[in-house]
């Protein structure tokens, strides 16, 4: 007969050895400037250091641009695009824009491992998304450059703003990079980009880009700093754009700031994405969907589906499988091919998110974590899910932005639904049922401005992106991100 | 809704019966489908994004050499092929026992697989050098023949010595929904492999996943020849293709993982044609590592069904040794 053995799961047979991806692809340097008028010079604030979060090794001295540096960009910005980039022919400017495009496909590992190094993302994700996507970026705007007439229906006339000031976060810093920079050219914008203080080392580095893709000097400043250089980029009058991707409590401030100029503002800001999972789903892609939604980038992404909704009648058993699933997420180098979560961004990261973690305990959920090891040295947290969550714990409430899951559930489709909209935010949502025409019910239901069906977190250059409510406003990606840089 | 209604454990002792457990679930045509229809089923895209993320793994080093040798011992060394002769077999018998004559460290296949008619010179050539001899039976590769024909093809290769029949099921009977049949054909053939006195052979169905399209049928499929007593579950006969495919053979990873949940019973699951080389062979493993965990990381309970894999795996294991790759003519052709 069938035999059974003693035990399941305990000394694995084949532990996959390390396989760590080579460093000797990039160069650091121990210092770094800001980008201004297509060269690098020094900031006048004092400068600081980016570190590595699974290491807490120092990786580069980093500038800080104080408001004269800003002013400097902002004009340079404002002389490129006046004199050179905004006459030039759409034509012109795609040809630009492909050449960047090609060429962070020819560096394409060496800006994964940069980013790695830099964020503490796994290599898996810089290498199979981060890089391949923001290249996608450039290659879809290029795409644009020269038909901007047909971008926005009914108006065929449409010009660039001018000077573009965007601020980007640190969870994908040179996808959101691409995001930014590459729609505000196609459309005849220059721009002074501040990137997070934590992660600078990639929007450095294509700094580097431009220059050898030979762009106009100007057409693109980098201006490197913490809250203070951003907030003197979104305030500096010469700015007739901010583009902002961040915290809603940031982007409140920036929308005061610009309130009663002339300036345009799109926003991205937080969410508590609902991820509804209906008894007839697909179980196991399900539970793929699920650990992809919540654990991909360690869950430091704005649309992350932070809020699992399971039918009750299959909860446990998803329950059961989703924890068996969490148990082989490999956390640990985020260099290493075969590490699916990486380091928590910042010391700062880390704490909010313990933080939260312990009022959700004090809440009385039900706090489950992988069985994982995690490094003695730099910034680790396990994935970990909350059973037991109501509409009323702050864990269904607040964005945690890490690795954290709260598990609630729901009866009826219209309670579903219900539930998901009950948020301040709504940025994006997850529906995974084997029955198409619910599928479009509820895309029709829920106020979030992306909904995946039996699939999660998956971006596309094509597809607008963007939020409802305290998620922000306007939309990046597609045709609808190039109508935020035209006028 | 879900397997879950089927029993009311979700472990039982080794051998529980499972006509007792399934009883209810095999009384009808009807109660089968319905049965099988309300499994989970499985979204294309997402079981394909997930074969193709796990095959992403990088396995090197030790992990690579462990793998290697792992894989060899799960192969089932096959010859099906219209113009075998007994001579053919047993050079393959040979090699089996001993894949690498330059390096005895290397360790044999899991066993060879041969037409019925081929058994008892498989059988003698591999003695007892612990090498399994499987054969494909049931009218294999159509399956098309009268059920005691095929039971007499089965009842004449354990005759012979088979330590392991290879079945096919009738692909016709499944698409059309006849379940009860194939389901009765698997019992009928598992009985078929009782050898009076001693080990009964095992049985190992093949559901011709080319044919059966689908990886809901898959799924189905698997659960049927599990609880029809199938020893181990496999992608194709190596003549319909596509055969073994990774998001196929994920989808039969799943099952047997929660078959075993509910039933306690382990179910072995072999991969079949078009498996060629060693990068492919160690994405298997991987796969079954995170799938359904260690405990299936055994040629008990995993297989490669192919013939040119053998030879890849030890070229890669000879440039682990010796840090250089030799070329094909270093290695026995069969």
């Amino acid at each position: 007969m069938v035999k059974v053995p003693e035990s399941s799961g305990s000394a694995p047979l084949f532990d996959y050895a390390p396989a760590p991806e080579s460093r000797a692809v990039v160069d650091l340097s121990p210092s770094y400037g800001l980008f201004v008028d297509g060269v690098f010079v020094d900031g006048g604030g004092r400068s600081f250091k980016t570190i590595n979060p699974a290491t807490e090794e120092v990786l580069a001295e980093v500038a800080e641009a104080d408001e004269r540096d800003v002013d400097a960009a902002v004009q340079a910005a404002r002389r490129a695009q006046e004199r050179v980039w905004g006459r030039m022919s759409g034509r012109e400017r795609a040809k630009y824009l492909f050449r960047i495009a090609r060429i962070i496909q020819e560096r394409a590992r060496e800006l994964a491992v940069l980013e790695t190094l830099d964020n503490g993302k796994p290599i898996r994700e810089s290498r199979d998304v981060d890089v391949p996507t923001a290249a996608a970026h450039f290659f879809y705007y290029a795409g644009w450059a020269d038909k901007l007439e047909y971008a926005v229906p009914g108006r065929p006339d449409v010009r660039p703003l001018g000077v573009a000031g965007q601020v980007i976060p640190w969870n994908f810093p040179l996808l959101m990079l691409a995001w930014k920079v590459a729609p505000a050219l196609a459309a005849g914008n220059t721009v002074v980009l501040k990137p997070a203080e934590t992660t600078p080392l990639t929007a450095l580095l294509f700094a580097e880009i431009c220059q050898q893709a030979d762009l106009p000097p100007g057409v693109v400043n980098i201006v490197t700093g913490a809250g203070a250089t951003g907030r003197a980029v979104v305030a500096h009058p010469g700015v007739d754009k901010v583009a902002f991707t961040g915290s809603t409590e940031v982007g409140r401030s920036i929308a005061r700031t610009v309130a009663g100029t002339d300036k345009r503002v799109t926003l991205e800001l937080g969410g508590k994405a609902a991820n509804i999972v209906f008894e007839d789903a697909a179980i196991d892609q399900a539970v793929e969907g699920i650990v992809n939604g919540i654990f991909f980038n360690q869950g430091h992404v704005c649309c992350a589906g932070s809020r699992l909704l399971v039918q009750e009648s299959v909860a446990e058993e998803v329950l059961d499988r989703l924890k068996r699933r969490m148990a082989t997420l490999r956390v640990g180098d985020p260099l290493d091919k075969n590490t699916d979560v990486g380091a928590i961004n910042s010391a700062e990261q880390l704490g909010r998110i313990r933080d939260l973690a312990q009022v959700g305990e004090d809440e009385g959920a039900g706090r489950w974590s992988a069985p994982c090891e995690l490094p003695a040295q730099g910034f680790w947290f396990p994935p970990t899910l909350f059973t037991g969550v109501s509409q009323a714990h702050r864990i269904a409430r607040e964005e945690i932005f890490g690795p954290v899951l709260s598990v609630l559930t729901f009866r009826t489709p219209s309670e579903a639904v219900e539930k998901a909209n009950n948020t301040p935010y709504g940025l994006s949502a997850g529906v995974w049922t084997e029955k198409g025409s619910r599928i479009l019910w509820m895309a029709n239901q829920l106020r979030a401005g992306v909904v995946w069906a039996n699939t999660f977190n998956k971006f596309d250059p094509t597809s607008p992106f963007g939020g409802y409510k305290e998620s922000g406003y306007g939309r990046e990606g597609g045709r609808q991100g190039l109508e935020g840089y035209l006028r | 809704m879900t397997a879950t209604s089927a029993s009311t454990t979700s472990a039982g002792p080794a051998g529980a019966d499972l006509t007792a457990r399934f009883g209810d679930v095999v009384g009808s045509d009807a109660s089968l489908r319905r049965f099988l229809h309300g499994l989970p089923g499985v979204d294309q895209v997402g079981c394909e994004a997930r074969a193709a993320a796990l095959g992403t793994r990088s396995v090197k080093a030790e992990a690579k050499a462990v793998a290697l040798d792992l894989a060899i011992r799960m192969v089932d060394l096959t010859t099906l092929e219209g113009m075998d002769t007994p001579g053919k077999v047993r050079a393959l018998a040979s090699k089996a026992m001993r894949p690498d004559p330059a390096d005895p460290s290397c360790p044999s296949v899991a066993a060879v697989c041969v037409y019925p008619d081929l058994v008892e010179v498989a059988k003698e050539t591999l003695g007892d050098s612990g090498v399994h001899v499987a054969a494909v039976a049931t009218s294999f590769p159509s399956g098309r023949a009268a059920l005691e024909i095929k039971l007499a093809d089965v009842r004449a290769a354990v005759a012979a010595g088979a330590d392991e029949i290879d079945m096919v099921i009738d692909r016709g009977a499944f698409l059309s929904g006849r379940y009860l049949q194939v389901f009765e054909e698997i019992v009928a053939t598992r009985e078929a492999c009782a050898r009076p006195g001693g080990e009964d052979a095992h049985l190992k169905v093949i559901f011709e996943t080319g044919e059966l399209q689908t990886y809901d049928n898959v799924r189905r499929a698997s659960w049927l020849a599990m609880m029809a007593g199938a020893h181990f579950i496999k992608t194709s006969t190596g003549k319909v293709q596509p055969a073994a495919t990774l998001p196929v053979t994920l989808v039969m990873l799943e099952a047997v993982r929660d078959f075993r949940e509910q039933t306690g019973q382990m179910v072995g699951v072999k991969p079949a044609g078009g498996i060629r080389t060693a990068k492919d062979a160690i994405k298997y493993l991987v796969m079954v590592n995170e799938t359904c965990g260690a405990d299936w990381l055994d040629p008990d309970w995993f297989r490669f069904g192919a013939s040119t894999l053998l030879n890849d795996l030890l070229m890669q294991r000879t440039k682990m040794t010796t840090g250089r790759y030799s070329g094909p003519d270093y290695f026995t052709l069969d």
